[in-house]
């Protein structure tokens, strides 16, 4: 239960860590928050020859609104974003997510762009970036990009980062005027992995639902405005079949779809009465 | 930029309790380990090493973290607060502390420096909490002795207390 040796860059630039990293490629690892990375390490499940410390690094620690977006960078604590006065406003998904993100003493320290990478299907925030169709940007010492959400979660703990790249932000749109958001979670204790979690979005053109926690990956659909009644009743039945949820030792697949029908429905109506 | 080799020792120091420690550890080394074999300081109990147990929990410039999840090489520098700093010099216990002996709040006492150190950042941020709140704030730890109970009424007794000063 002790981590395996490695060597420690505590970088203080992003040039230098991304140089690191260019030349480490597979062998390296990007420390952020270290809250699933440092466990991990501890469990010996991962053996970087190199860690790349990027808590430090002050250019990538900032919340800020730009071109209908609130960009979050790679250094940014999920705390940081947590207590960010604007967060009810801008984003009322994230803030009704977040602290269902682990528990205050892991937001503390963990990030937000760290829960990303990590890609755990059953995690929050890349569920709020699923549903709000927002953006990684991936860079390395070569290129920049930014890839949309659906395209960046490939499936269980996989995304579409290379080996030379780093998030160095994530992006989510900023909330629609008039359109009410929502999320719901089911666990078993406050903080565990959800064995289900809802987020929805309603607004005057779209109901827009997404689920983790059951699929591989968290998958939003989007549908009429004015789905209700039995007519969303059949919706989320086909969606919950459409996750293909597997048994585990948490819960059965089917107790799953119910989750699904059920913290739908009312994920579903939260939203609606939010809407404007 | 510093690289830290592997296997190599590096000096690390940092503010703990109000005093200047120093010490040499490998990269790898937990904050924890640090504490409790380098430092001597064994207060801070170490758990399940995955950031579960919240046993391990203190103050790293104020904010409640888990040492188990945190390099002793990234506090270099920085301020740690742990449950030996709490009562004062003649022993004389905080409030929190009076409070679990009042109400039971530990019977092994295992889980107990980590829990003390979360509610410092917790009520310092919380001024009045619900007991729900504390609850949820309580699900970072896990306690098999008391059945939490215990805890929850001492949290509640102090935000009174609290509560009480204020008018």
């Amino acid at each position: 239960m002790k981590p395996a040796p490695f060597d420690f860059v505590l970088s203080d630039s992003l040039e230098e860590a991304l140089a690191v990293l260019t030349e480490a490629g597979e062998d390296a690892r990007i420390l952020a928050g270290g809250q699933t990375l440092t466990p991990m390490l501890n469990m010996r499940l991962v053996e970087p020859a190199v860690l790349i410390d990027i808590s430090g690094l002050h250019a990538l620690d900032y919340i800020r609104c730009e071109n209908g977006y609130i960009e979050v960078g790679a250094a940014t604590t999920q705390v940081a974003v947590e207590t960010w006065p604007d967060l009810p406003s801008q984003a009322p998904l994230l803030a009704q997510a977040l602290p269902h993100v682990g528990h205050f003493q892991t937001r503390n320290r963990g990030t937000v762009c760290g829960s990303l990478a990590f890609a755990d299907p059953s995690a929050e925030l890349p569920l709020c970036l699923a549903l709000l169709e927002g953006e990684v940007m991936l860079q390395s010492s070569a290129r920049r990009r930014v890839v949309k959400a659906a395209d960046f979660q490939l499936g269980m703990l996989s995304t579409a980062r290379q080996g030379d790249e780093m998030i160095i932000a994530a992006r989510f749109p900023v909330a629609e005027a008039g359109a009410g958001y929502a999320f719901t979670e089911m666990a078993l204790r406050h903080g565990d992995f959800a064995l289900a979690a809802v987020a929805v979005m309603a607004s005057a053109g779209r109901l827009r639902v997404a689920v983790g926690g059951v699929a591989d990956r968290p998958l939003a659909r989007n549908y009429p405005a004015d789905l209700g009644g039995d007519a969303l009743d059949d919706a989320l039945n086909e969606l919950a079949w459409d996750l293909a949820a597997a048994d585990d030792h948490h819960a059965t697949a089917r107790y799953r779809r119910e989750l699904v029908r059920r913290l739908g429905r009312q994920t579903v109506e939260e939203a609606l009465t939010c809407r404007a | 930029m510093p690289r830290l080799k592997a296997g190599e020792l590096s000096r690390i120091s940092f503010e703990l309790n109000g005093r200047g420690v120093s010490g040499h550890a490998e990269p790898r080394m937990l904050l924890v380990d640090f504490l409790r074999h380098v430092v001597g300081a064994t207060g801070t109990h170490v758990g399940c090493e995955h950031g579960v147990c919240g046993a391990c929990t203190l103050r790293l410039d104020g904010a409640a973290i888990r040492s188990c999840l945190t390099f002793a090489v990234q506090a270099n520098g920085r301020r740690v607060e742990t449950v030996e700093g709490l009562a004062a010099q003649d022993g004389t216990l905080s409030r929190l502390q009076a409070a679990f002996r009042r109400h039971h709040a530990l019977q092994c006492g295992f889980c107990t420096p980590g829990i003390l150190m979360s509610l410092e950042d917790f009520l310092a941020r919380h001024a009045r909490p619900s007991e729900q709140e504390i609850r949820e704030m309580l699900s970072g730890h896990l306690c098999r002795c008391t059945g939490y109970s215990g805890i929850v009424r001492a949290v509640l007794d102090v935000v009174a207390e609290n509560a009480g000063q204020d008018v």
